[in-house]
């Protein structure tokens, strides 16, 4: 009972925080940019807005480029359900694999890649072919630095890896999470276009990412993508707190307070990570198109060497 | 990256603190964006006078974001087309496509006393006419270039805050 308690209560924690996540990354990149900032409860604003805008279908678009937002926001919402953000007991457990994850945030990428091929503009290709190419370097070092860390539990269920940390928690301190998180983070920050790989606040075509894809939708499509792209960010946070800073999530047998214990923990353990996020993002610069390809092969390197490591240490 | 640190400490916040809105200055039509506007903004013949001063509107010392507007990449993204210059015939048919591109309900900004009445080109052959001419104006800012006051509480009176 207090899984599906549990899971309804990450979803709409997650659902409602992910604006206000945003909100707070802008704020603080805000103050540390020594002006004042919109506000952490602005990106609400913006969405509420949005919805009340008028729909547009640009002349000779069809389906694909209609249903990629609600697949892009479909995909968020299954992972933020069954991702073990508050309690691993989550009722759809099973489909919290490693690989299920994986692949439902891979559709939610090709669905929008997709979308923006739709549109048949030059900066929509160009997009969809860059959010592509980042993927394939993406997902394989997702799936390994995970690897690394379920050699050890002898299981890529994502529930069962973090109540394995949560049950003995000196596992966690070892070299092969510092290498699993370095990459893990590596490909958050990729995979959530934040800089230094993608920067989302950029006006420039030629240098946008994960903007040219969305440049022709508007109004409550535009809201459906800035919303699941908050969750997106939100569930890979949380899981990156997770996997390498499992405590206070809710394992079997847990009460309805260690739920709610649960839910402030992971609230917090978002809040800082992304407000060291942006914090970041202030010291750099985003990279050259054609050095990310390396910086994300170090990643993979880095997942490897975890994988290998864990190998030896276990 | 310490002497980065050491320069954001000293500076602390350089944002002036936000005067006082101007009362019974505000668009009727924009009380259903709900304080956030979206803006993109349009170079229809320009002589980037006012573009200087929309990028320190946006800047650290006014900070027209904190009030809820911000510049955007697509028309398609925007509530409000930021209109400088007069609109030469070249851009005419670009302004005209840009407008029909904003998603209702849509506003026009004229900035500048180009946009407003084609200020010193009044009358030359490039220029097809004032922004009115082409396209219902909402708000109009004057100035030639405005102060970054003046764009900043035209912004307020749009966003309502």
């Amino acid at each position: 009972m207090t899984g599906l308690v549990g899971a309804v209560a990450q979803v709409v924690v997650v659902a409602v925080g992910s604006p206000l996540l945003v909100g707070l990354m802008r704020k603080i990149r805000a103050r540390l940019e020594g002006r004042v900032g919109a506000g952490v409860l602005q990106t609400w604003r913006d969405l509420r807005k949005l919805c009340r805008k008028e729909a547009i279908s640009p002349h000779g678009t069809g389906w694909v480029f209609r249903m990629a937002p609600l697949v892009l926001a479909g995909t968020a919402l299954v992972v933020a359900s069954v991702v073990p953000l508050v309690t691993t007991q989550s009722p759809m457990d099973g489909v919290a694999d490693l690989f299920a994850v994986a692949a439902l945030l891979a559709l939610g990428s090709v669905a929008l890649a997709l979308g923006g091929l739709d549109t048949g503009t030059a900066f929509g290709g160009m997009g969809a072919s860059r959010e592509v190419t980042l993927l394939a370097l993406v997902e394989p070092t997702i799936l390994l630095s995970v690897f690394a860390l379920s050699v050890r539990v002898g299981s890529t269920n994502l529930g069962e890896i973090v109540t394995a940390a949560v049950h003995d928690p000196m596992a966690v301190i070892s070299p092969v999470s510092l290498l699993a998180a370095v990459a893990l983070g590596v490909v958050t920050i990729a995979e959530t276009g934040r800089i230094p790989v993608d920067n989302p606040s950029t006006h420039l075509e030629l240098t946008m990412i994960h903007e040219a894809m969305v440049l022709e939708y508007a109004g409550p499509d535009l809201a459906l993508i800035e919303w699941a792209s908050g969750m997106r960010l939100f569930v890979l946070l949380g899981l990156l707190a997770g996997l390498f800073a499992p405590w206070g999530i809710a394992t079997a047998g847990a009460g309805p307070v260690a739920v709610v214990l649960a839910l402030v923990v992971l609230v917090f353990k978002v809040a800082v990570l992304g407000a060291g996020l942006a914090a970041g993002e202030v010291f750099m610069a985003k990279l050259r198109l054609f050095r990310i390809p390396e910086l994300l092969a170090g990643s993979f390197m880095l997942a490897l060497l975890a994988v290998a490591a864990s190998y030896f240490l276990a | 990256m310490i002497s980065l640190l050491r320069k954001m400490r000293k500076t602390g916040r350089v944002a002036e603190p936000a005067p006082e809105p101007a009362a019974g200055d505000t668009v009727p039509a924009a009380a259903e964006l709900g304080g956030s506007v979206q803006i993109r903004h349009i170079d229809a013949g320009s002589c980037n006078g006012c573009e200087v001063e929309i990028a320190s509107a946006f800047g650290p010392v006014y900070d027209a974001e904190r009030y809820g507007a911000r510049l955007v990449a697509s028309p398609r993204h925007a509530d409000a087309l930021l209109v400088t210059g007069p609109v030469t015939r070249n851009m005419e048919v670009a302004l005209r496509r840009t407008h029909e591109a904003v998603p209702e309900p849509r506003l026009v900004i004229a900035l500048g006393d180009c946009a407003r009445d084609c200020g010193v080109f009044a009358g030359a052959y490039g220029v097809a006419g004032a922004v009115k001419d082409v396209l219902p104006v909402d708000a109009e800012v004057p100035g030639c270039p405005p102060k970054p006051e003046a764009i900043v509480e035209a912004l307020r009176g749009l966003t309502g805050r």
